[in-house]
């Protein structure tokens, strides 16, 4: 229902707000606003999540702050607008967020006929299905005639319909809108079956599962789940600063600086760092921000590789493995473009 | 000469551009009026497709014929993630009217009960008719939802330990399972039988009627309606070789395959939304009844007619005529209200148009869609209950 009502107010933005696209006006907005509105999910532990005590945190939730700390060196001044999968296109459309920074696929659809722009990837997922451990299932393709349970709005719900159709499988979808309400009617037992990325079934399990042993992920991952934040079409400036933190993150972790031994590197000799760091002005002006804008990011946020450890990695309860994440020197396939 | 011609003719009574003319006025105002609607309107789309197009965002209606690839959990008409997003929306929409058919029926007919259980003189039935609507009617609708679901999908066994309450009928969290008559196109002959038997019974009845008035010779009613709905279609089953093949459930891997299924989703909307409408419905019916003088009831058993008689000839026909108008808002509200199915995964109208809309990125598109749908929808039902208020309406002789 919301979505409808999120999507009849975009309609409404989009009749009203006239002209809206000119070059750099979202950065001008932000500044004169003094905070960064910023889209992310309504619950999903290690990605965004609000903790115990109502503050944001996970991920995506880092994106939008690390954002925030290069426009004001405060990774608090950042709203958060909890937005379901089918929110947040009218949201970030409309222009009620600024920033969409909510486990979202890169699709070719999206980047088109959506009106989306993709900063780099910031997760690479892929969908995987969790069953209880009591069915015996140990394999997808034994999963014909089961029921599963898929929230609406997402590439997962296509993937599904996809992967079934491909491998000759039957199957009855429930399909809810509030990914709380899919998780609960997973749990109570009205589907055999759930499906998300496997990122997401991580944190499901870790999180919302009575007895998380009782619970099993299985072996196949159906499809590649880029996951990244988003721009709207139309103020290439904006969609250029939110690019080049994320990939300041990466090229941090790539020449070993951290938000702890980042003071250091202040007299490095490598020109590169030089220019990421603002010792050598040039690189913060050209994208409209402070030359500093980085070493504040690095400073307030981490590199990469932290930002993944602290919200995801091996030592949460989500417990992942770095895998196609880690840096493309290490295997993976995190690369940032050259500082130049 | 044409001076004289002119001055000698009689005062034109036509008309003169005045603003002090109320008819002139009034005019003026009704066309700036719509001028300016018009234009705001023009604006707003216009504004729209510019701003769309400025964010490359696709519009149109072109996806209506892509092919949607997602699943839908019930459908009434065959559907696969083969057919196109139009085929999609269709088996929305009728979902949709599904619930609001059965829906309306059942509310209408627990309310009337509540309602008139709640003036009856049985101290204790009015109570509890009365508290039945002062609870329902103050909790909101998608609670109620959440908690109709919860109850099935928590308070009902597994799948695999079903309840099997009759031979063939399982009860779990995957909604109730019963056996139906297995497929045969005998059926579709028997169908087709009972359409043609309501049809004939119709027009046998208003004959009938007819002839009563003319000639005074009385119709034998019930057994002509009997013979054409029930009669009719059992002889075409008898014709047709009576199969008594039944296509009974069975637990086949994860699941019950065959016979007929109700969803724990269809359940909890149906259900939800049948409570939730009948607690107002029955407010409707006291109020109708209750507007009625209480002197007709007292004349009627003067007349010596039966408490039965009194409710059905005198009082329900004048109670209608207020219980309809407010009656109507009350289908329209169970019909707009069962969008809330989202939220259960029941899937509906605004349920795959959502998809669709998240899938295309057409939200202008999808909500226009959903809107029209509902406008139609709504149209619909108040001409219907219009054209019966109008017939139930008094007549001033």
């Amino acid at each position: 229902m919301k979505a409808v009502f999120l999507a009849a107010a975009a309609t409404i933005a989009l009749g009203v707000a006239s002209g809206a696209a000119q070059a750099g006006p979202t950065l001008d907005a932000i500044k004169q606003r003094g905070f960064v509105q910023c889209g992310v999910n309504t619950g999903l532990a290690g990605f965004g999540n609000p903790d115990s005590a109502g503050n944001w945190t996970g991920l995506d939730v880092d994106y939008c702050r690390a954002v925030a700390v290069a426009l004001f060196n405060d990774p608090n001044k950042v709203k958060f607008t909890p937005l379901s999968a089918q929110q947040r296109f009218p949201a970030i459309q409309s222009g009620e967020v600024d920033l969409l920074s909510r486990n979202t696929t890169v699709t070719l659809t999206r980047d088109t006929s959506v009106g989306l722009n993709f900063a780099p990837v910031t997760y690479y997922d892929g969908q995987g299905f969790m069953v209880p451990k009591k069915l015996g299932v140990k394999s997808a393709k034994e999963l014909s005639g089961a029921t599963v349970c898929v929230q609406s709005g997402t590439t997962t719900e296509l993937n599904l319909a996809d992967y079934f159709r491909t491998n000759n499988l039957q199957y009855n979808p429930v399909v809810i809108e509030s990914v709380d309400e899919v998780n609960a009617a997973y749990f109570a037992g009205r589907c055999d079956v759930l499906t998300t990325d496997a990122s997401g079934l991580a944190g499901t399990r870790a999180a919302v599962a009575p007895n998380p042993d009782d619970h099993i992920i299985l072996p196949e991952i159906i499809s590649k789940e880029p996951l990244a934040p988003a721009v709207r079409h139309g103020d290439d400036q904006w969609f250029d600063i939110v690019k080049w933190t994320v990939y300041g993150a990466i090229a941090a972790e790539e020449k070993g600086i951290t938000s702890k031994n980042l003071d250091e590197f202040l007299t490095s000799k490598d020109p590169e760092i030089q220019r990421m760091l603002g010792v050598a002005p040039g690189m913060g002006g050209a994208l409209g921000l402070d030359d500093k804008w980085l070493y504040n990011v690095i400073k307030k946020m981490g590199n990469y590789g932290e930002i993944f450890e602290r919200n995801v990695g091996v030592k949460t309860p989500l417990k992942l493995e770095r895998g196609l994440n880690a840096l493309w020197t290490k295997g993976g396939m995190q690369y940032a473009m050259p500082f130049r | 000469m044409s001076s004289e011609h002119r001055d000698s003719a009689p005062p034109r009574a036509g008309f003169v551009f005045s603003l002090n003319d109320p008819t002139v006025r009034s005019l003026v105002y009704q066309i700036l009026l719509i001028g300016t609607i018009v234009l705001i309107g023009w604006f707003l789309v216009y504004n729209t497709l510019d701003n769309l197009s400025r964010r490359s965002i696709a519009t149109g209606f072109g996806f209506m014929g892509r092919e949607a690839s997602f699943a839908i959990g019930e459908s009434l008409i065959d559907y696969t993630p083969k057919d196109t997003y139009g085929r999609a929306f269709v088996a929305g929409v009728l979902n949709t009217v599904k619930v609001s058919v059965i829906g309306i029926i059942a509310a209408t007919i627990l309310g009337t009960l509540i309602g008139v259980a709640r003036l009856s003189s049985n101290w204790l039935l009015a109570r509890l008719a009365g508290g039945y609507v002062e609870i329902v009617r103050n909790i909101p609708p998608l609670l109620q939802l959440f908690i109709w679901y919860a109850v099935i999908t928590e308070s009902m066994p597994p799948v695999r330990q079903a309840l099997n309450p009759l031979p063939g009928v399982f009860v779990s969290q995957r909604g109730v399972r019963f056996p139906v008559p297995a497929a045969d196109p005998v059926w579709a002959w028997v169908g087709l039988a009972l359409i043609v038997g309501i049809v004939l019974a119709y027009v046998l009845n208003r004959w009938g009627r007819a002839r009563q008035a003319a000639t005074g010779k009385p119709y034998p009613v019930l057994l002509s309606l009997l013979g054409c709905v029930v009669g009719l279609p059992l002889l075409v089953y008898l014709a047709g070789g009576a199969p008594t093949q039944l296509d009974v459930p069975e637990l086949r891997g994860f699941n019950f395959v065959g016979g007929m299924v109700i969803s724990p989703e269809f359940f909890a909307i149906l259900t939800g939304l049948s409570i939730y409408t009948a607690a107002f419905i029955a407010e409707v019916v006291r109020s109708g009844i209750l507007s009625v003088n209480w002197g007709q009831t007292e004349a009627s058993r003067a007349l010596g007619l039966s408490s039965g008689h009194t409710l059905r000839l005198v009082v329900l026909p004048q109670a209608l005529r207020v219980i309809v108008p407010p009656l109507t808002s009350q289908y329209l509200n169970l019909t707009k209200n069962s969008s809330l199915a989202l939220a259960i995964g029941y899937p509906d109208l605004v349920s795959v148009a959502n998809t669709t809309l998240n899938q295309t990125g057409q939200a202008v598109e999808g909500v226009v869609m959903i809107m029209g749908t509902y406008l139609a929808f709504s149209l619909a039902i108040s001409g219907f209950m219009n054209w019966y208020n109008k017939r139930i309406a008094l007549v001033e002789r």
